[in-house]
């Protein structure tokens, strides 16, 4: 059983938000039958950044889709702030994810020929709130002001950068105001400068009581994480709580990779 | 999900494919335009023929010599020589419902003024005849009985004559000559307007049957004799009592077929309307199958575009979207692209109906209706063709959309 991180640096007041219980996924593919997740017992307080682990096969796509309300476990129970999901129907879910919901993803998956304020609108046309179309512009520009691109608001994604294509992508995910920010791989198609300015900000907006899990296999972006919990063959290897490490001293360890390599590469 | 988002959903991606969006819409643009060029021109030449015929006269039953339908096959009027002046007499004396009552005879002749000549058809007609073909004269008077029997050198003209021979002067009390005689004029004719052969129907003069006979055609049969009714109601019957009397007059036995033909004012309507019907059904069914194309054309791009916009529909449905609101997103854009190609095809239609009505000299025709039933058939069609490629989008699975390369 995993321990709460009480870390007073991250954002976290001890409220249970995630709780999984002995949760199975199976895959049916004609006879046969593959399990992916093989019994996840796992708790996430309010306000943590974890980071998921584990080699592909591991399981920890199965377990972000189900995390995410994409995906329904075979068996066990996953609660989210007390409400068993795992038996909610597939609308049910689509307004979980809407509301309660954010996702990074690896590629970004903005859509193309569209402005980057259109793109963060685009979750709260789906929103069960009574918004006026005045709202969802304000809200998508106050979106889009957070990540730190209130200039780049008319530009369609192919005349932004990757790293900027992805701050439209969390402003697209902060737009609903969820409380879980569900991140997917959000380096992996950057540079680690990039990168950094990326986990720097997720970093604030987790100090701000967002709950994030971010699956990565990098091990030192996992290290800007509270904790780092990683996965083998669909169950959960280790759970570490740990002291996150500020973004300076990420680069700081780039930079003695880098040393290693290049010694490495005279000797 | 906010109602009004849907239309701006698609919209926006309407937008983001205009090309696409042009293109798809083309397929409809023709034809809607299709149908509703046909339909005006249609509805047009059925206005202008029934025009005409009502212009040939009212409660007009018209005698023509032989049989015209032989085993089905119509042959031309005037092709045999039963029809005689006695015969038209016999029809306005004898039978109660005939008010009025013409023996025709036509020639095609040179008619000279002066040192002008003009080739035009003479008729030789009653006094009856501009009463039967409710067509009054400009000025002057038509000829009389009297001038019937007196077989009087006098006629009456019509208008392109007194332009062409006359060049707009008036020509009451001058004399042309046709064929050598002497003919005076006593009366002009009112403009009448192109026949439905397309002839100009002011391009006349008409003589007493009994001088055209006599001193012009040489004949001595009418080619056709029109005949008047009192009343519309008494048309069939009138019809029936002029075959029997013919049949009596010309001593047919029952084995014998009619050597003459009666029809009515109606069944020329009937005939003539029927050919731009039948054309019009024509027409309107090649429309229509353009219209199931161009809805086909809808279907398979909305099939490719959710095949090309798998992803998208992942993203939209991990940020909230519901399997139907996917749905009616599809639903909504390609009724977008119906209407936009009806209101195009309309556009389009109503154009080219109005240069090929100016060409043709056609009366153009737009009916509200026929407008309105364009814009919602293609609505229709949208949803219609619309409905698969959407249910296809709404039932894809999330995470596989997602992933999709």
């Amino acid at each position: 059983m995993a321990t709460v991180n009480q870390d007073p640096a991250s954002g976290a007041t001890g409220r249970i938000m995630i709780q999984l219980d002995g949760l199975r996924r199976v895959y049916r593919m004609e006879s046969l039958a593959v399990e992916a997740l093989r019994g996840i017992d796992l708790t996430l307080a309010e306000g943590e950044f974890a980071a998921i682990m584990g080699a592909s096969g591991s399981g920890k796509s199965t377990l972000m889709n189900i995390l995410g309300c994409l995906d329904r476990p075979t068996a066990g129970r996953y609660l989210l702030d007390g409400r068993d999901v795992s038996t909610f129907s597939r609308d049910q879910l689509a307004r979980i994810r809407n509301h309660a919901i954010g996702f990074v993803f690896q590629d970004f998956h903005l859509l193309p020929r569209t402005s980057a304020l259109e793109n963060v609108e685009l979750p709260l046309l789906y929103s069960s709130e009574p918004l006026s179309w005045k709202e969802i512009h304000a809200r998508a520009r106050e979106a889009l002001r957070v990540v730190g691109l209130e200039d780049r608001m008319e530009h369609k994604p192919a005349e932004l950068s990757g790293g900027q294509q992805q701050r439209v992508a969390i402003a697209r995910a902060l737009v609903t105001r969820p409380r879980l920010l569900l991140a997917d791989e959000p380096t992996g198609n950057l540079d680690s400068r990039i990168g950094l300015e990326i986990i720097d900000m997720i970093q604030r907006l987790n100090r701000e009581g967002l709950t994030i899990i971010m699956v990565t296999h990098e091990p030192d972006i996992a290290r800007a994480a509270s904790r780092i919990i990683t996965l083998r063959d669909g169950h959960v290897r280790l759970d570490r709580s740990l002291v996150p490490l500020s973004v300076e001293e990420l680069a700081e360890r780039y930079r003695e990779d880098d040393i290693e390599v290049d010694s490495g590469q005279e000797g | 999900m906010k109602w009004m988002a849907l239309p701006v959903i698609a919209l926006r991606d309407l937008r983001r494919h205009r090309l696409r969006t042009f293109l798809t819409a083309l397929g409809l643009i023709i034809g809607i335009s299709a149908v509703i060029v046909m339909v005006g021109l249609g509805q047009g030449a059925r206005a202008e023929v029934e025009e005409q015929v009502n212009r040939l006269g009212q409660n007009v039953v018209l005698v023509f010599p032989g049989s015209r339908a032989l085993g089905g096959v119509s042959i031309g009027g005037g092709s045999a020589n039963t029809l005689t002046v006695e015969d038209a007499m016999a029809i306005r004396d004898e039978i109660p419902e005939v008010v009025a009552a013409s023996p025709e005879v036509r020639s095609q002749t040179q008619v000279i003024y002066g040192r002008r000549n003009w080739h035009t058809r003479v008729y030789g007609q009653s006094p009856d005849y501009l009463q039967i073909r409710r067509w009054p004269l400009e000025s002057g008077h038509m000829f009389t009985e009297e001038d019937l029997a007196n077989v009087a050198l006098v006629g009456v003209v019509g208008q392109t004559i007194v332009e062409e021979l006359f060049e707009g002067a008036d020509p009451i009390g001058e004399t042309v000559r046709i064929r050598g005689v002497p003919i005076t004029v006593i009366g002009v004719l009112s403009r009448k307007g192109m026949s439905l052969m397309g002839s100009v129907q002011d391009d006349i003069v008409i003589l007493p049957y009994t001088t055209a006979f006599r001193r012009i055609s040489g004949r001595s049969h009418a080619m056709v004799i029109n005949v008047q009714v009192y009343d519309q109601h008494a048309m069939t019957e009138a019809q029936a009592k002029i075959t029997d009397l013919l049949r009596e007059r010309h001593r047919l036995g029952p084995a014998q077929e009619n050597d003459f033909t009666v029809q009515t004012q109606q069944e020329v309507l009937q005939a003539a309307t029927e050919t731009s019907r039948v054309m019009t059904i024509l027409l309107a069914s090649i429309a229509a199958i353009s219209l199931f194309v161009g809805g086909i054309g809808i279907m398979n791009v909305m099939l490719v575009s959710v095949s090309e916009r798998t992803r998208e529909i992942g993203l939209r449905l991990s940020v909230g979207a519901r399997g139907r609101d996917v749905m009616a997103q599809f639903l909504v854009e390609s009724v977008v692209l119906c209407v936009l190609g009806g209101i195009g095809g309309s556009l389009v239609g109503i154009v080219t109906t109005e240069l090929i009505a100016h060409s043709a000299g056609w009366p153009a025709y737009f009916s509200r209706e026929a407008m309105l039933a364009a814009v919602s058939v293609s609505a229709s069609v949208g949803i219609f063709f619309g409905f698969y490629p959407a249910w296809k989008a709404a039932n894809l699975d999330p995470i596989d959309a997602l992933r999709r390369e």
